[in-house]
């Protein structure tokens, strides 16, 4: 990690300073009061009420740009999660017996306001999670509202989902949603649950718990019957409670694949349905007709995106060996001129690493690939001294077998390979256990197709990458992980089929 | 001069709605319009050949934009209808009452079903697709994908009978092609336009681009052969023809379309029985729709 060498400046808030050149940014800071009033500390969502832990424990959450602390919050105990439980089963009789057009109405609702609400909760989202507020703001806000809008829309209309007549939901579903996009996976998984007319009990990520605790606001403006969505906060000791929990249903989560492989061998021989949604080592396969400038924009939003906390982020690079030289240069030349720091301010591509502990997995294992043999490089950038930051990084001399080639990053970290043959590409991309995403740079459709078909990847983006949309199903291919987010596909989770 | 009042209310001028504009009707002419008891209601205006062929090309116009909006947009548009409706419930349950001859409190739950019809539709929007698109498993190196696209420009004769006819059921006729991307133009029913008229003031402040929905009051009789014959309409929707025979006759309107080749859906078998409460399938969603299938080869 870069170590910022003008300590002298205050640098708290203050984005990277501009590179020089033709183009000079001021800052331009969005405000943290936008986010609301923060509470000093917060119980759980059970039964429509904010209520307190029945243990004492409290977590903190803070503001990984600056390291404040934001806000305390209850560590869910076993107790909370029966709790919580306990008013989703008394929820669900009454949910689940509800005309389907109503239950629509409801999530209209919630989009609605979402809408209404979404710069509050993309700076508080920011806040909570050092992306920058260009990403909350354009991507992760807009995405939730049309979540729930999309599946508001399949409430009443599951009867042509292909599932047969009168699909019946499961009951009541315990989600575990991880921290890189706090309110866009809450979403991904609340939306379903409901429209399929289940009841829920999320517990969100311990370190960006505060935007599903305003979301639990956003239920009691929406007038969303008591119990139908309980949010009980915790670190993975309450989520384990939780999908251990007897009276849970549905189980879905997203995060790691080593978390994933525990839930699936905990829930080995009881009746509960399960999705996850887990790592990724995507591909990001360039192939010598592609057109350049396009690929690179393409490379960059695929690995430094969300500062690479992305489980579908194209973290490993095959470039066609004959146009390595170009390729490289035209990215180094573009990661020159990503701005990293203040994820306020709305000229930040990069923001801070979401914690500590993260911040500590990147470090180590780019050491890890420096040690193995490639060759490392960054562009020169001021980071702030304060918080977690970690500089667009990429590799170069990556082998197959580098740790950089087969472990989930999950930081601002491109390894980059090269091959000859398409059929090399396929075979160097398929080379991994995971396979959630890929990318294919070509200008030749038959070439895309030919290729895309043969990716065991369970989402493929041709001459673009990290696109997301509520009507596109999405999940993993193998280790990582099984069932789909999204489109109609997505029903199928929450459902009794 | 019992029938003076503190404050005498004032009434509204009933105009047609065309390309988001609210004109009278070129021939200058209304016609009274009265309710279940022969009470006078108002004034609608008499709208003619000429008005519907206006109506068609501002449909026109509007094809390239509403069919190239997103369909999640659609929806959001689809869904405001349904918000702007909602305020102004009591307004279009005393007009329905009057409309229909029922009680005001049944006419509301048709108000409020009509709303929730609007719903309804707003969240087919991006879901046709997906049921009546896919890929096509061809036995050969090609990728192979079917979509639906919109028809373009529908004419619907509104249903001039059964049960909720004169809000509910035409809003069962304009929602399903709007929200599959086509645009309407809508000869209102003939006895009963305040509701029609008066929906025309609500998709106005809704966020539907003008054109999009044209509502035409007048005569069927010269509304409805306009729309089936017209060389630039593509669909046209039959619910309201009731007439036993004569140039509004269903079977004749679909004699007529039959020269573009317009795609037609006819009108139930008794009309006059049918309720517009039930709950819809997807026929009229699916009507107004072409399938494209592309076809790409897959190879290096």
């Amino acid at each position: 990690m870069a170590k910022n060498k003008k300590t002298e400046e205050p640098q708290a808030q203050a984005a990277a300073a501009p590179k020089a050149g033709l183009f000079e940014y001021a800052p331009a800071p969005e405000s943290p009061a936008a986010a609301g009033d923060i509470a000093t500390s917060y119980g759980h969502f059970i039964g429509g009420e904010f209520v307190d832990s029945s243990g004492s424990e409290a977590l903190k959450t803070v503001n990984p740009a600056t390291e404040q602390v934001l806000a305390e919050f209850a560590h869910g105990t076993d107790e909370d999660v029966d709790r919580a439980v306990a008013a989703a089963r008394r929820a669900f009789a009454d949910w689940s017996a509800l005309p389907g057009s109503e239950r629509a109405k409801y999530l209209f609702r919630i989009a609605r306001i979402i809408q209404e609400r979404s710069r509050e909760l993309a700076v508080l989202e920011s806040i909570d999670n050092g992306k920058p507020i260009r990403e909350t703001r354009d991507v992760d806000l807009p995405l939730v509202a049309a979540h729930f809008f999309y599946y508001a829309g399949w409430a009443d209309k599951l009867d042509f989902a292909g599932y047969g007549p009168n699909p019946k939901p499961l009951g009541v579903a315990g989600q575990v949603i991880p921290w890189n996009f706090p309110l866009l996976m809450l979403a991904w998984k609340i939306a379903p649950a409901l429209a399929t007319g289940n009841t829920v009990v999320l517990k969100p990520a311990e370190t960006t718990p505060l935007t599903a605790l305003r979301f639990a606001e956003i239920c009691r403006q929406a007038g969303l019957p008591k119990g139908v969505v309980n949010i009980v906060t915790g670190d993975g000791r309450t989520g384990a409670a939780l999908t251990a929990h007897p009276d849970v249903n549905k189980v879905a989560f997203t995060g790691s694949t080593p978390v994933g492989r525990a839930i699936a061998k905990q829930l080995a021989g009881s009746r509960k349905k399960l999705s996850l949604e887990l790592g990724g080592k995507a591909a990001n396969i360039v192939f010598d007709d592609a057109p350049i400038d396009q690929a690179v924009e393409g490379i960059v939003n695929g690995i430094f995106f969300n500062q690479g906390h992305v489980c579908c982020a194209g973290s490993r690079l095959l470039v066609q060996e004959s146009i390595q030289d170009e390729l490289l240069d035209a990215l180094k030349r573009r990661m020159d001129t990503l701005r990293v720091g203040d994820p306020l301010d709305k000229n930040t591509d990069i923001g801070a690493i979401n914690s500590a502990a993260q911040l500590a997995r990147i470090t180590e294992l780019t050491a890890a690939g420096e040690a193995e043999g490639a060759e490392r490089w960054a562009p020169e950038c001021e980071l702030p001294g304060t918080g977690f930051w970690f500089r667009p990084t990429l590799f170069t001399g990556v082998s197959q077998a580098h740790r950089i080639a087969r472990e989930e990053i999950f930081g601002p970290v491109l390894s980059v390979l090269t091959f000859r043959t398409p059929a090399e590409a396929v075979e160097k991309a398929n080379n991994t256990p995971y396979g959630l995403s890929a990318g294919i740079w070509t200008e030749k459709g038959s070439r895309i197709l030919w290729t895309a078909s043969r990716l065991r990847a369970g989402v493929v983006w041709a001459n673009t990458f990290n696109k997301f949309d509520p009507t596109s199903p999405f999940g993993g291919y193998k280790e990582s992980g099984y069932g789909r987010e999204g489109g109609r596909h997505g029903l199928e989770a929450y459902l009794d089929v | 001069m019992s029938d003076i009042t503190l404050r005498l209310d004032v009434l509204k001028t009933y105009k047609l709605y065309v390309g988001g504009k609210f004109p009278r009707s070129e021939s200058g002419r209304v016609y009274e319009v009265t309710d279940s008891k022969g009470q006078w209601l108002g004034n609608a205006p008499l709208g003619t050949r000429k008005d519907t062929r206006d109506a068609v090309l501002a449909a026109r116009a509007a094809v390239k934009g509403w069919s190239g909006t997103t369909a999640y947009n659609r929806g959001q548009v689809l869904y405001r209808v349904a918000e702007m409706l909602q305020g102004r419930r009591e307004q279009f349950a005393a007009e329905v009452a009057a409309a229909e001859g029922i009680a005001v409190k049944k006419a509301a739950a048709l108000v409020d079903a009509a709303i929730d019809r609007w719903v309804w539709y707003a969240g087919w929007t991006d879901k046709i697709a997906q049921i009546a698109g896919g890929s096509n498993p061809v036995a050969g190196p090609f990728f192979n994908l079917s979509t639906p696209e919109p028809s373009g420009v529908i004419g619907v004769v509104a249903p001039q009978t059964g049960y909720g006819h004169s809000l509910l059921g035409l809003v069962e006729v304009i929602a399903p092609a709007v929200a599959a991307g086509n645009t309407v133009v809508v000869a209102a029913a003939a006895d009963a336009p305040m509701p029609a008229l008066s929906l025309g003031e609500v998709l106005a402040t809704s966020d539907v681009p003008g054109g999009v929905v044209n509502i035409i009051s007048g005569k069927t009789a010269d509304i409805a052969p306009t729309l089936a014959t017209h060389q630039d309409v593509n669909g046209l929707d039959l619910a309201g023809a009731i007439a036993a025979d004569g140039p509004g006759a269903a079977a004749t309107l679909e004699a007529g379309a039959a020269d573009t080749l317009k795609r037609v859906i006819r009108p139930a078998l008794d009309p006059s029985a049918q309720d517009w409460t039930t709950a819809p399938g997807t026929e009229r969603l699916l009507s107004f729709l072409e399938t494209k299938t592309v076809w790409h080869p897959m190879g290096i």
